[in-house]
C-alpha cells in the first residue's frame, strides 16, 4: 500500500505492502469526522478489499467505530456528527448529495455490537430487508430469500421448525446470526461488524468466526474488534487505530509478526489499550 | 490489612450495618404506611359516595290504570298526531289517582293528591299514545316515578316515623269528617310520651338557639347586629313557651305543625288526631282515609310521624295517600331507569344522566380524534425529525409549559376563538372536544415522546442498517414498540379531560339541557352537558334527592373512568402481546 495517498495528517499511517490479490472494494481517502468540535478522526485514508476480512482493531474511543459507520453512512443519524473527505465503493463517491443513503445502506449491510433483532418473528426479520426493497415479488421467492439468507448465516437448521417464534426468543448467538441473516437477505456488497462477538459466549463466537469466514467467499467484510486474537484468526488486513489516527494498517500477518509503529507493537504486546 | 487491623474495622462496618439495616425498615415502614393510608382514604371515600348513591338507584313508583277517553286524548276528534300531542294527558292521569280516593274533593285535597306526582310524566303518556293511537279509547298502566319528597319519605331518608299497635278497644264516632276516638283504658298514653318527649326535645333546642344568640348578641361588633340577635332570640323564646302546653300534662295535647303528627289507623281508614285529652282515652281528630265503618275495633295503630309537619315537605294527608297506594300494591319500590335513560329535569324523580354521559362521549370522541393524532404526530416530528435547534428547544419548552397551563385559560381560548372568532354553537361537544384536545395535546406529546424515547436506539439502527427510510424505522419499528406507552399517556390524558368542567363553563356547556343530544354527528353541535359538568349542576340544586343522585352520578363517572383505564390497560396489553 505504499502507493495509497499520503496521508494528511500531522502523524503519518505507516502502510505494509500490498499482499492482497483482491480488487479495492472500498476507497478511503482523507476521512475526517467530527462531533461537534470534537475531531474524532484525522484524515483516514486506506483502501478495503473485496472477498476478505478487514479488522479495525486500536483501545476504545480510537475511532475505528466511527470509521465504519462512515462506511454505510450511519454517521448521519447522528445530529451533531459532520464528515470530511472521500470514501468510494466501486469508484463511487458515497458522500455525494446524489447518494441515496438508504440505497447505500442496502448495499453495505451491517451488523451491530449487541444483537438486536427486531421485535418480530424470526422470519419478518429476515424478510424484512427484501420486503421494504422490493427484492421478492412473491410469497415463493420471499420464502426462498430468507431460507437462502437463513442458511448462509448459518441459522437454517436450528430454526426451520420455528420462522413464526419471536426473534428475541433466540440464545444471544442465534440473534447474532440472526441479524447478520437479516443483513446477508438484502444481497449487500459489503458487510460491516461492529464487535460483533463482545456480547457472546466463547462458543457462539467460535460460531459467528467461522461464519464470517464463510462469508469472506463472497463479500467485503469488515470487522471492528477488541480481541487481537479473533482479528488474527478471520482477517486478511488489519488495521490499527490510535487517538483518531489510522497508525499502520496492512496484511494481518505483518501487522502482528512485524509491526513498524511503535504504538501498534506496544498495543499487540498489550503494553497499552 | 493486618491483623490487629482488621476486627475494630469489622466491628465498625457491623454497627454502620446494623444502622442500615434499621434505615431500610424505616423506609419500608414509611412506605406501607402510606399505601395504608391512601388505600384508607380510597375506602372511605368510595365508601361515602356508594353509601349516598345507595338510594338513588332504585325510586317508588305509582302504577295507574289510566283511561284514555276520546275526548281528552283526542281533542280535536280527527285522531291527527298534532291533536293527539294536544291531548290533557295529565288530567286523565288525575282522574285515575282520584277514582283510588272518592272522597278527596276540596282544592287542599286535591293538590295534595296530585302532588303525588310531577305532571311532567304526562309527556311520556302523550309520547306512547302518538305512538299507538289505537290505545285511544282503552285503558293502560301507566307506571310513573312518584314526587321526589314523597319518594324521599318512603324511602325514610327525610321523616322519622313509628308504627305502634294500639292496645284497648277503640271506637270512632263516624267515618269522615272531623272524629272521636274513645278508649276505655288510656290508650293514648304511649302516644302522649312520644309527643312530649319529642316537644321537651323542640322547646329545649329552641331554648339552646336562643341562649346561643343572647351570647352572640353580648359580644356582637355593632348595636344593629347586637339588636338582631336579640330579638331572634326573643322569638326563640316565645317559640319555646308554645310547647309548654303540649309539656303541661294536665292540659290537653294539641298537636299543631311544630309537633308530631299522630295518625290513628282503624277499621281500613286513617284518623289525624288534632287534640289529646290529658287522661289519654279520647282523642278528636280528622278522617284523612275514609273508615269503611264506626264499629269498636281493637286492631288498630298508632303511626307517629315524629317530624313536624312544619320540617317537612309532604303533609300528613300525603303520607297517607301513599301508605295506601302502597298498600294496594300501586306505589312499588323499582330499579330507577330514569336514572340512566332520562336527560336531566328539574324534577328528580325524572332526572337521569343520559344527556350528560352522551354529551361526555361525543367530547371524548372529538377530543380523542383530535388530540391523538395530532398529539402523537407532533411527538413523532419533534422527537425523531426534527433538528435540535433553538427553534425546536423554545417549541418543547412552550409545550411543557402548556401542560401547566390552567384548564380555565383553555376554555377562555375556546370561547375567544372558537365561539367569537369562528362563531361555532355554544354549549356543543364539537367545541367542548376542540377546547378538551387543547388542553390534552401537550399531555399525549410529552408522554409520546417519553415513550418514543424510551425505544432503544439499536432497534432504528437495526432498521437504518437494512436499508430502511427513516420514515419506515420509525413507523414499522420505533412506533409500534412505542405505542403502549403512547396509548397509555393519550388514555390518562383523555381520562384528565374527561373529568374537566372548568373549561366547559366558559364555552356554555353547563346549561341546563332537558334532551339528550342525539349520538351521531347532528348531536355534536346540539346544546348538551358533560357528566362532571352534571354532577356540578346537581350538587348545587336545592331539592333534597338531587344529593344522593349527584353521588349516583358521581359513581357513572367514575365507572366510566375505570372503563377508560381498563381499555388503556388492555391495549397495552394487546399491544404488547405481538412483539
Amino acid at each position: 500500500m505504499a502507493d495509497a495517498a499520503a496521508p494528511n495528517s500531522n502523524k503519518a499511517t505507516v502502510y505494509h505492502p500490498l499482499q492482497s490479490t483482491q480488487p479495492v472494494k472500498v476507497a478511503a481517502s482523507g476521512v475526517e469526522v467530527f462531533y461537534a468540535d470534537q475531531q474524532a478522526l484525522h484524515g483516514i485514508t486506506a483502501n478495503i478489499h473485496d472477498r476478505s476480512v478487514t479488522a479495525f482493531i486500536g483501545p476504545s474511543g480510537c475511532g475505528k467505530s466511527t470509521f465504519l459507520r462512515c462506511i454505510n453512512r450511519m454517521n448521519d443519524t447522528i445530529d451533531t456528527a459532520r464528515v470530511r473527505g472521500s470514501i468510494r465503493i466501486d469508484d463511487e463517491e458515497i458522500n455525494d448529495r446524489g447518494v441515496d443513503p438508504v440505497l447505500l445502506r442496502a448495499r453495505v449491510g451491517m451488523v451491530f455490537q449487541k444483537p438486536n433483532p427486531f421485535p418480530k418473528s424470526i422470519y419478518d426479520n429476515v424478510a424484512y430487508g427484501p420486503r421494504i426493497h422490493g427484492l421478492a415479488s412473491s410469497k415463493d421467492e420471499l420464502d426462498a430469500v430468507v431460507e437462502t439468507s437463513l442458511r448462509k448465516a448459518g441459522l437454517w437448521d436450528e430454526v426451520a421448525d420455528r420462522l413464526d417464534q419471536p426473534g428475541n426468543s433466540l440464545s444471544g448467538g442465534q440473534q447474532q446470526r440472526l441479524v447478520i441473516a437479516r443483513a446477508i437477505a438484502v444481497n449487500p456488497e459489503v458487510i460491516l461488524m461492529d464487535e460483533p462477538c463482545s456480547a457472546l459466549d466463547p462458543i457462539a463466537t467460535a460460531r459467528i468466526e467461522e461464519l464470517i469466514d464463510e462469508l469472506r467467499e463472497n463479500y467485503c467484510l469488515i470487522i471492528v474488534t477488541h480481541s487481537m486474537a479473533q482479528a488474527a484468526r478471520v482477517s486478511q488486513m488489519t488495521a490499527f487505530f490510535h487517538l483518531g489516527h489510522l497508525v499502520e494498517y496492512g496484511p494481518t500477518e505483518e501487522i502482528f509478526t512485524n509491526p513498524r509503529d511503535r504504538r501498534t507493537q506496544d498495543y499487540i504486546t498489550g503494553r497499552f489499550g | 490489612m493486618t491483623d490487629a487491623a482488621r476486627p475494630p474495622i469489622a466491628d465498625a462496618v457491623r454497627q454502620r450495618l446494623a444502622r442500615r439495616h434499621r434505615a431500610e425498615g424505616r423506609f419500608q415502614a414509611f412506605g406501607i404506611g402510606a399505601i395504608a393510608l391512601a388505600l384508607l382514604f380510597l375506602a372511605v371515600l368510595l365508601g361515602s359516595i356508594v353509601l349516598q348513591a345507595g338510594g338513588a338507584f332504585t325510586n317508588y313508583t305509582l302504577t295507574l290504570p289510566v283511561t284514555l277517553e276520546r275526548e281528552s286524548a283526542d281533542p280535536r276528534g280527527d285522531m291527527s298526531e298534532e291533536s293527539l300531542r294536544r291531548g290533557s294527558y295529565n288530567g286523565l292521569i288525575q282522574q285515575s289517582l282520584q277514582n283510588e280516593f272518592p272522597v278527596a274533593s276540596s282544592r287542599t285535597e286535591l293538590r295534595e293528591l296530585f302532588g303525588l306526582y310531577s305532571g311532567l310524566n304526562a309527556a311520556s303518556v302523550m309520547r306512547r299514545v302518538v305512538a299507538e293511537p289505537a290505545l285511544v279509547g282503552t285503558t293502560i298502566e301507566v307506571t310513573l316515578p312518584v314526587n321526589h319528597e314523597i319518594d324521599l319519605y318512603l324511602k325514610g331518608v327525610t321523616v322519622e316515623e313509628v308504627f305502634v299497635d294500639g292496645s284497648g278497644t277503640l271506637r270512632p264516632s263516624g267515618v269522615e269528617g272531623e272524629v272521636t276516638l274513645v278508649a276505655a283504658t288510656p290508650a293514648f298514653a304511649g302516644a302522649i310520651d312520644r309527643i312530649r318527649d319529642q316537644a321537651i326535645a323542640e322547646r329545649d333546642a329552641t331554648l339552646d338557639r336562643a341562649a346561643r344568640l343572647e351570647s352572640q348578641a353580648q359580644s356582637a361588633a355593632s348595636r344593629d347586629a347586637r339588636e338582631a340577635a336579640l330579638a331572634a332570640a326573643a322569638r326563640a323564646r316565645q317559640a319555646a313557651e308554645r310547647f309548654e302546653t303540649i309539656i303541661d300534662p294536665e292540659t290537653p295535647v294539641e298537636l299543631g305543625p311544630r309537633t308530631a303528627s299522630l295518625l290513628v289507623r282503624i277499621n281500613g281508614g286513617v284518623v289525624a288526631v288534632s287534640s289529646l285529652d290529658p287522661d289519654a282515652s279520647t282523642a278528636q281528630g280528622r278522617v284523612l282515609l275514609t273508615l269503611e265503618n264506626a264499629d269498636p275495633s281493637d286492631a288498630w295503630t298508632e303511626w307517629v310521624i315524629e317530624t313536624p309537619s312544619a320540617n317537612r315537605r309532604i303533609t300528613d294527608q300525603q303520607a297517607v295517600y301513599a301508605r295506601a297506594l302502597e298498600s294496594r300494591g300501586m306505589v312499588e319500590r323499582r330499579f330507577n331507569t330514569n336514572l340512566f335513560f332520562n336527560a336531566d329535569s328539574r324534577e328528580p324523580e325524572l332526572a337521569g344522566v343520559l344527556g350528560a354521559f352522551i354529551g361526555s362521549v361525543l367530547t371524548m370522541l372529538v377530543t380523542m380524534l383530535l388530540a391523538v393524532p395530532i398529539g402523537v404526530g407532533t411527538a413523532i416530528y419533534l422527537e425523531e425529525f426534527a433538528p435540535k435547534n433553538r427553534l425546536t428547544g423554545f417549541i418543547e419548552v412552550n409545550i411543557n409549559n402548556l401542560a401547566a397551563v390552567p384548564s380555565i385559560v383553555f376554555g377562555l381560548l375556546g370561547l375567544a376563538v372558537f365561539i367569537n372568532t369562528f362563531g361555532l354553537p355554544r354549549s356543543a361537544p364539537l367545541v367542548g372536544g376542540m377546547v378538551l384536545a387543547l388542553m390534552t395535546l401537550p399531555t399525549v406529546i410529552i408522554s409520546a415522546r417519553a415513550a418514543l424515547r424510551a425505544v432503544p436506539p439499536s432497534i432504528r439502527e437495526a432498521a437504518l442498517g437494512v436499508g430502511a427510510s427513516r420514515t419506515q424505522a420509525v413507523f414499522q419499528h420505533v412506533l409500534p414498540l412505542a405505542m403502549p406507552g403512547i396509548l397509555t399517556g393519550s388514555i390518562i390524558g383523555l381520562a384528565q379531560a374527561l373529568g374537566e368542567t372548568a373549561p366547559l363553563l366558559m364555552i356554555g356547556m353547563v346549561a341546563f339541557v332537558a334532551d339528550a343530544p342525539s349520538l351521531g354527528l347532528s348531536g355534536l353541535t346540539q346544546p348538551s352537558t358533560v357528566m362532571p359538568v352534571q354532577v356540578f349542576l346537581w350538587s348545587g340544586a336545592s331539592e333534597r334527592a338531587f344529593e344522593m343522585r349527584t353521588a349516583a352520578a358521581i359513581l357513572v363517572l367514575l365507572s366510566l373512568m375505570i372503563l377508560f383505564n381498563a381499555a388503556a390497560i388492555v391495549l397495552r396489553r394487546r399491544f404488547e402481546r405481538r412483539w
